[in-house]
Parts: C-alpha cells; structure tokens; sequence
C-alpha cells in the first residue's frame, strides 16, 4: 500500500481540477465573446463583497455585499444538504426546487400573512417548512418503496404539479396586482432582517444562515456517528448487501427522502421568507437543481458541499455585478455551473489514470 | 371533438418520437433521463439553421422546414454525445450524467440563444423566432366524420414523424442490429461472446436517441410557440420517458400512452375554453398530463420489465 498525504488525496484534488478545469473553459468561452475573462472573475468576486468595487451606492460598502452573499447563499446550503443525504442512500432528489416551493409556499399562508410576533413566527416558518418538506420527501420515498416509481421521474412530475397548483392558489387568493407576484410576508415571519440600519449603512441580516450552519454539523454527526448514518450509507452503496445484513432497505429509503425533504423545506423557507420574502408564480427557482452541481462538487460531504455552496453561490451572486461591470451575459454563470458539473461527474482521474495503465 | 383530435395528434406525436428514441437508449442498457436535454439542444440547433437559412440566405421556407428537422436531429445527435462520453466512457452514474446533461442543455442554449441574437440581429432577445408551420389537410379523407379529424390540419412534421417511427420499429425488432441492441440491455456479455462491441452498439443507440428527441424537440419548437426559447423545457422529455416505461419499453404500447397523454391534454384545454373558465384556471389543466404520469407510474412501475441490465455500467469480466 503506498502511502498519501491527506492534504492531497484523490478526494480534495477531484473536486480542485473540476473547478479549475471549467473556469478555463468558461474563460475561453467569454474570450470568444469578446470580453475580458479575468475582469469577468473578478467581477464575480466583486458582486459578492469578497473583494472592492471601485464606487459603492449609498448605504452599502463591501460588508452589506458580502451579507447579501450570505444572504443569497443560506438556501443553497441547505438544498445541497438535502441533495447530499438523498445521494448517500443511493436515491436521486432532483425535486428539491418543488419541495422548496410548496414548503415556502405552506410557511407563507399559515405565517407569513398572519400577525404573530416575530418571536413566534420565525421559529414556526422553520417547523412549516421542515414539516411540510418532510412529507413531500417521505412521499417519494414512499412511491419509490412501495410502488418502484423511479424517484426521478416522480419529483420532477412533482416539481410541475406544485408549480402549476401554487401558481393557480397565488393568482386567486394572494396575487399582489402590483408586482404580479404573491403578497410579501409579514415582516415578523421573516428569516431575514431586511434594511437594518448600523452606523450608515443598511444590511440585510440572514439569520437562517446559524440554523444552516448547524444543518452542516448534523447531517456530519448522522453520516459519521449514528447507526441510521450507517444504514443509509450501506444501502446506497449496495442495496442488496445491505438487505443480506438485515438493514430494512425500503424505510432507509422513506428515511433518507424524509430528511432530504425537511432539509429541502428549510431551504424554501430560508429562500422565499428569507432571500426574498414573496412567491413569483409559474417560476422554480434554480437553487434545487444548482444544488445537484454543489453537492457533486463537495463529494456528497458536507464540509465540502459548506465549500461548493461558497463557490457556486459566489457564480451565482456575482453574475448581476458581472454583466454591469464586465459587460458578460450573466447566463454564463449557469454555463460554468454546467460545466463544473460535467467535470465532476465524469470523475478526470479516473480516465488519466485508466490512460497511464 | 375534432378540435381535441388535432390537437391532441400535434403534442402525441413529438411526444412518441422522442419516447423512441428514449426504448432505443434504455433497451440498449443506458438508462436516459436525458431526453430533456437533448430534444432542447435539438429544438436549438433547428432553430438556429432556421435562422440562418430564412434570415440570412433567404431561401424560401418549404424545403427549410425539412432541413431545419434534419440539423434538429444533427444537433440531438451531436449532444448526446456528452451523455455518451459520461456513461460510457467515464462510467458515470447514468442517472446523474441525464440530468447533468439536462443543466447543461438549458444552460447553454440560454446563453448562445442570447450572444447569437446580439451578434446576427444585433437585439437582445432571448428566443430565436421560427416561421409559423403551414399544415395540410388531406381531401378526401379528412370528410370522414371524426375519423377524418386525424387527417385534417396536420403539421407536415407528423408525416415524417410516423415514417421514422415505422423505420425505427424495423430496426429495432426486425433487424440484426435491433436484435444485437436489445440483446445489450438484458445480457451483454452474451453480445459480447457474439463477437460484437456492447459499448459500440450502446454508443449508436445513444446517437439515435439524440437524433429522435432532437427532432422531437423541434417539432415542439413549432407546433407550441414557434419559436425556440428556454419556455422549450417545459418537462415534455420526462413525459416521453414516462410514456416509455408506461408502455413497458415497446414501441406499439408506448405509441397509446403518448396518444392519452395528448389527447388529456387537449380535452382539458377544451373543458376550460368550453367551460369559459377564468385564464388562471389554465394552471390546474396544466399539471393533467403530469398528474397522470404520476399515475400511470404508481400503477404500472411495479408490473414493468426494464431491460435487465439497465443502469449497470458494462464489466467484461462480470458474469
């Protein structure tokens, strides 16, 4: 056996090659184009308050960018830990943009439009939407087990029915004729404190972020410490092995789509009663399926996926300032997503090494 | 009704096209959750030769539509490649790999949808504008009272579209190559004793596929919106793979549940016109198709013979 250092196993430089790999691919693509690869990176940095602009609007300097960052990037961690705990026991949930919404559609009907006090309200928007999401995962979990429907399949079909049925409860009960949108919550039920004012500036301070950061260490404890952790993880790795082992593989399955749903809730309610704070009808947001690119890139563990969740949010965030400041169509952004994507799926050593044999 | 027919023919068709070439990826071994993606990039690249061909060679717009149709096909074809590359070459999981390729289809259509209306129209616009479809009615036939409705008002891409569904039947069950691509997804070190190339053989089934929802996906393009937009990925592609696995991986099954999905489809439209519901009310007819997929699914899966070594990446050595 040889030995390796663990600074630089196969497992952190994986996901290091995948990154560097597609920002050059990216880079050429904008060269192309016509614009400045690198001030289009630095420009990404910029947008998210990680590095100065040259001028600032009134009220903001580089700290209120860098807690919109935070702001912006609190759902996706939980999406990418939701997409993560599915991934482990073998099940693909690429539903987790649909169980966002109707987690964050249920927070808004039963909190956000209510007037409990804020001490109230935000505790319950995150049971709502931990409960709610739950159930949606647990029931594909439950179709899946039950009725061998490919997971797949159903949480996308999901995906369209919430959107569609969401879409239709907002245009008739709680369209606001102004914006076209839902009405905005309460500012009680929101997980974000919008406009605080500190000195001269005005920041938004995103409190889903500790409840996100506390997800990051749970979903570590179940996975490396507990004995449901391990179960799930044998049935991910062989379903059959762990069937002969005695592990009930069909409520592993329920199991880890019920915790991947709640984990998804929470991402709706920190992203609708957070980030934004009302419902754009007919719309998915991307972060449940930008989510499957986080925690590809994190290796499906979720100190790296708390990394990924930095850089693609970063991509993301900073795509606005990008197009002002670099004159690149923020749709890049999506692109180099795409392509680290494609680069963490294909797994690049194993081919160079298949290649050296 | 004949509305409800016509209608209904125009979204089962591009639908069953597509589904085709989902049996020939899945049967071959490769499970293919790619169909999205692909009939996108297809419905892209026909879009584009469109463009190119009307705006900039003006050439007239009868013989474009079949040529678009064949660069759509190109351009699936060209793409799947990357689901190719994934699956076969990096043994990926086949699953991930679809939607990966998926993102990335959406991602980069977008995008180049964007630049190129900047560089050749010199506008920010984020679809590629198609010509509005002529369609044909037969003359005597379509007097025929409600049988006759299948014959009247149809796309041009129909026709072609039931001809290369009638080839792909002969390929795939009458012919040496369907056999030997069936043989891959239930056994291929069997195929492999036969002295053929499983990831070959897997590799044109890949091809074909693309080529199928490419042209799929270009049909869409001009029977829903006439033009080529990101509003292309509205879920028809997991619709296709559900009609798949609903007709059991066959050709002929597989053809009738595109046809209910179609004909649900314009019914409900037709209830809510009829019914002279408000517009928002449009929302809940939209999830009918999806809400019977689900259905279907919950009904079906359990009875359904996949291939058998479908998803299961290609191990010489495996017994």
């Amino acid at each position: 056996m040889e030995k390796r250092s663990i600074l630089f196993s196969e497992k952190r430089i994986l996901p290091l090659v995948a990154i560097v790999t597609s920002l050059v691919v990216a880079g050429v693509i904008i060269a192309v184009t016509g614009s400045n690869p690198f001030k289009a990176f630095y420009a990404l940095l910029q947008g998210s308050g990680l590095a100065p602009k040259a001028t600032y609007a009134g009220y903001k300097n580089m700290l209120t960018d860098f807690l919109g960052y935070v702001n912006f990037l609190t759902p996706m961690i939980f999406a990418a830990l939701a997409v993560a705990v599915a991934l482990r026991a073998g099940l693909f949930n690429i539903g987790v943009s649909g169980q966002m919404l109707v987690a964050g559609f249920s927070a808004s009907v039963i909190v956000g439009y209510s007037s409990l006090n804020a001490i109230l309200a935000k505790p319950l928007v995150i049971l709502i939407g931990m409960a709610v999401g739950g159930l949606t995962g647990g029931l594909l979990g439950v179709l899946k087990h039950r009725f061998q429907v490919n997971e797949v399949v159903s949480s996308i079909m999901f995906n369209y029915i919430f959107q569609y049925v969401i879409s239709f409860f907002i245009y008739i009960f709680f369209v606001d004729p102004v914006s076209r949108q839902s009405r905005a919550i309460s500012q009680a039920a929101r997980l974000t404190l919008v406009d605080v004012q500190a000195g001269n500036l005005k920041m938004d301070l995103p409190l889903a972020v500790v409840p996100a950061l506390g997800a990051v260490i749970l979903v570590w404890f179940l996975f490396q410490k507990t004995k449901l952790g391990y179960e799930l993880k044998a049935v991910g790795f062989s379903p059959t092995g762990a069937k002969y082992a005695g592990i009930k593989v069909g409520s592993s399955m329920v199991t880890a789509m019920t915790i991947s749903g709640m984990l998804a809730g929470l991402a709706g309610v920190s992203y609708y009663l957070g980030y934004v704070g009302s419902i754009q009808p007919r719309v998915l947001v991307s972060t449940g399926f930008d989510a499957v690119a986080v925690s590809l890139l994190g290796g499906n563990h979720p100190v790296g996926i708390l990394f990924a969740t930095m850089l693609i949010s970063m991509i993301g965030k900073g795509s606005t300032y990008m197009k002002s400041a670099a004159g690149v169509d923020p749709e890049i952004a999506s692109v180099i997503i795409g392509i680290i994507l494609v680069f963490s799926t294909c797994n690049m050593m194993s081919l160079w090494k298949r290649k050296r044999r | 009704m004949d509305i409800i027919i016509i209608d209904g023919l125009s979204f089962a068709l591009p639908l069953f096209i597509m589904a085709i070439g989902g049996i020939y990826c899945e049967k071959s071994g490769v499970t293919m959750l790619a169909v999205e993606g692909l009939q996108g990039f297809g419905a892209f690249s026909g879009a584009l030769s469109a463009v190119i061909f009307t705006e900039l060679w003006s050439l007239n717009s009868g013989k474009v539509f079949y040529l678009t149709l064949l660069f759509a096909g190109i351009g699936g074809a060209l793409f799947s490649l990357l689901h190719a590359f994934l699956c076969l070459k990096c043994n990926a999981n086949q699953v991930i790999s679809g939607v990966v390729v998926n993102i990335m289809a959406m991602a980069l259509t977008a995008y180049f949808t964007k630049i190129l209306n900047r560089i050749l129209f010199n506008a920010a616009s984020d679809k590629l504008t198609l010509t509005v479809s002529r369609r044909i009615t037969v003359p005597v036939v379509s007097e025929i009272p409600l049988l006759g409705a299948v014959f009247t008002d149809i796309y041009p891409f129909e026709i072609v579209i039931v001809f290369i569904a009638l080839a792909a039947w002969f390929l795939l069950y009458k012919m040496r190559f369907g056999m030997h691509l069936r043989a891959c997804g239930d056994n291929p070190q069997a195929v492999d004793a036969a002295g053929c190339n499983v990831l070959r053989i897997r590799l044109k089934a890949i091809l074909i596929c693309g080529a199928l929802a490419g042209l799929g996906g270009m049909c869409f393009a001009y029977s829903v919106s006439a033009s080529f937009s990101a509003g292309n990925y509205i879920g028809y592609g997991y619709l296709a793979i559900a009609a798949m696995i609903f007709g059991n991986w066959h050709i002929l099954p597989t053809l009738g549940a595109c046809l209910l999905f179609g004909f649900a489809r314009s019914g409900g439209y037709r209830l809510v016109q009829n019914l002279q519901m408000p517009s928002s009310y449009q929302d809940l007819v939209m999830i009918l198709p999806y809400l019977l997929t689900l259905l279907l699914l919950v009904i079906f899966s359990k009875h359904n013979g996949a291939p058998r070594a479908l998803g299961v990446v290609y191990d010489k050595g495996a017994r």
